[in-house]
C-alpha cells in the first residue's frame, strides 16, 4: 500500500516545487536543490557545453541552464556544507528501473545506492 | 601504441590533432585523399560522430577507415544517440581494431541537426561515459563481465571554457580527469580572458590534465558571425567580429587573427598542443602550421 501510494504523495509534493521527474533516485541535495532531470540532456554530472552566453539552454533558448541554476544556488543557498560537497560527487547512471518509484521509498531501503557492479568511481591511476 | 598518449606522456613535443571531415560518400577515394592533406601534420585526428546531430558514416567505420589510411584516429563517442550498451559496444569496437584514443562527448542536441525529430537518448552522460572507459581498462564492463585481455584506452574529453558559468567549467573538467580523462579538447574560445583562466585554474589543480585548445581557420567574417549566432556555446567578441568584418583583405585578416589566438594558447599553462579545425579548405593550413614552427611529420 505505502509503495503505491508514496510515489503519488512525493510527486504531488516536489512536482511543483522542483519539477520532480520521479527518476526514483533523487540527488537533489547534492545539485543545489536543482533537479538535473530536468536538464533536456538529462545530464547529472554537470553542464553541457552548449550553454548561451546569457545562461540559457541550448535545447529551451527561453529557459535558464538547469547547471547555471544549480551551481549558483549551491553557491549562494545557505546549504549544509555536506550537501556542497557532494556537488562535484560523480554521480552514476540513473538505474532506468526506479523511474516512477519513490525515492523516499529507495533511499531508506538504500536502493537507490545500488549501481552495477562495474561501476567504481576511483581511478588508481591518479 | 597511441602515438597521442606516447607524445602527450613521454615527451614535451607540441601535440597538433584536427577533425576528419565527416563521411557521406566517395567511399576510401575520399578518406585518401582527406587523410593525404591531414597526415603530414597531425599526431590525431578526431573520428566524429554524428557532428552536430547529422548523421553520416559511423565513428568507428570511420575511424576504422582513417587507421587503415595511415591516420591515428580519436574515436568521438556522444551521447545523444546511444545508450550505455550500444557504448560499450563502440568502445569495444574500437579496441578490436586497435583504436585506443576514445573521446567521450554530451553531443549537440538533436534539434541541432536536420533531423530534429529523433528521439534523444542521453541515457548516460559524458562524464559517466568517460568512467565507464576508464572501467572497461581494469577489465570489466560496466555490469561488471570479465573483459581479458583488457583494452588499453588512452581517454579524453571536451570540455568549453568559453561558456558559462565560467568558474564551474574548471571544476567540470576536474571531474572529467577523476573520472579518468587525460587530456581535454577543448571548445574553439575568442575570449583571451575566459580561456587564460581556464587554463590556469586547470594548472593549479591538476598539473597532470593536458589541454588542447581548438583554434578554427576561417576565410571571412561570416563562418565567424555564423558560429557567434547559430551554435550555442560560441560568443565571438563584437571588437574581433568587427576587426575582421571592415578589413580590406578579411581572409588575410581572419588569418592573421588565428596565428594570434593559437600563438597565445600556446603560451597558456597545461596547453600541450592545438586542435585545428580547417574551414578554409585551401592552402593555408600548411602555412598555418610553417607559421607555427611546424615541419611535415614524415
Ligand atoms: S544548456 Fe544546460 S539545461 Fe540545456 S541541455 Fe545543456 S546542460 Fe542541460
Amino acid at each position: 500500500m505505502l509503495k503505491k501510494l508514496l510515489p503519488f504523495v512525493e510527486h504531488v509534493l516536489k512536482k511543483p516545487v522542483w519539477d520532480c521527474r520521479m527518476c526514483g533516485q533523487c540527488v537533489l541535495h547534492s545539485t543545489g536543490m536543482t533537479c538535473p532531470m530536468t536538464c533536456p540532456k538529462t545530464l547529472r554530472n554537470g553542464p553541457c557545453g552548449g550553454v548561451r552566453e546569457n545562461g540559457n539552454c541550448e535545447v529551451i533558448p527561453d529557459m535558464q541552464c538547469v547547471w547555471l541554476k544549480a551551481y549558483d544556488r549551491k553557491v549562494y543557498l545557505p546549504l549544509p556544507t555536506v550537501w556542497k560537497d557532494h556537488f562535484n560527487e560523480l554521480r552514476p547512471p540513473v538505474d532506468m528501473r526506479l523511474q516512477g518509484s519513490s525515492s523516499w521509498i529507495n533511499l531508506v531501503t538504500k536502493r537507490d545506492q545500488q549501481t552495477p557492479a562495474g561501476w567504481s568511481t576511483t581511478d588508481e591511476s591518479h | 601504441m597511441s602515438q597521442m598518449r606516447e607524445k602527450l606522456e613521454n615527451t614535451n613535443e607540441v601535440v597538433f590533432t584536427s577533425e576528419f571531415p565527416a563521411l557521406d560518400g566517395g567511399g576510401m577515394a575520399k578518406v585518401e585523399k582527406n587523410a593525404a592533406r591531414l597526415a603530414p601534420w597531425f599526431v590525431g585526428v578526431n573520428a566524429t560522430d554524428n557532428p552536430a546531430a547529422h548523421a553520416h558514416a559511423s565513428n568507428t567505420a570511420s575511424a576504422i577507415a582513417m587507421k587503415m589510411h595511415g591516420i591515428e584516429p580519436i574515436m568521438q563517442i556522444v551521447c545523444r544517440d546511444k545508450n550505455r550498451l550500444a557504448i560499450q559496444a563502440d568502445m569495444m569496437g574500437a579496441a578490436l581494431h586497435g583504436i585506443d584514443n576514445i573521446s567521450l562527448l554530451t553531443g549537440d542536441d538533436v534539434t541541432a541537426g536536420d533531423e530534429p525529430e529523433s528521439r534523444r537518448v542521453f541515457d548516460i552522460d559524458s562524464t559517466q561515459a568517460i568512467n565507464i572507459a576508464r572501467i572497461i581498462t581494469t577489465g570489466k564492463y560496466l555490469s561488471g563481465r570479465k573483459i581479458d585481455p583488457a583494452p588499453d584506452f588512452y581517454i579524453s574529453a571536451v570540455e568549453n571554457p568559453a561558456a558559462p558559468p565560467f568558474d564551474y567549467r574548471i571544476e567540470r573538467a576536474l571531474k572529467k580527469y577523476r573520472a579518468g580523462a587525460k587530456y581535454l579538447q577543448l571548445q574553439i574560445c575568442y575570449h583571451s580572458d575566459r580561456l587564460e583562466k581556464f587554463c590556469a585554474g586547470v594548472a593549479k589543480i591538476a598539473p597532470d590534465l593536458k589541454l588542447i585548445p581548438t583554434i578554427v581557420l576561417v576565410k571571412s567574417a561570416k563562418p565567424m558571425s555564423f558560429m557567434h549566432d547559430k551554435v550555442p556555446g560560441i560568443d565571438i567578441p563584437q571588437d574581433i567580429l568587427n576587426r575582421v568584418s571592415s578589413a580590406a583583405d578579411q581572409a588575410e585578416e581572419a588569418y592573421k587573427l588565428t596565428v594570434e589566438l593559437a600563438k597565445h594558447a600556446m603560451t597558456l599553462p597545461s596547453v600541450r598542443g592545438l586542435h585545428v579545425t580547417d574551414f578554409r579548405h585551401d592552402d593555408s593550413l600548411e602555412r598555418f602550421m610553417y607559421d607555427l614552427g611546424q615541419k611535415p611529420r614524415n
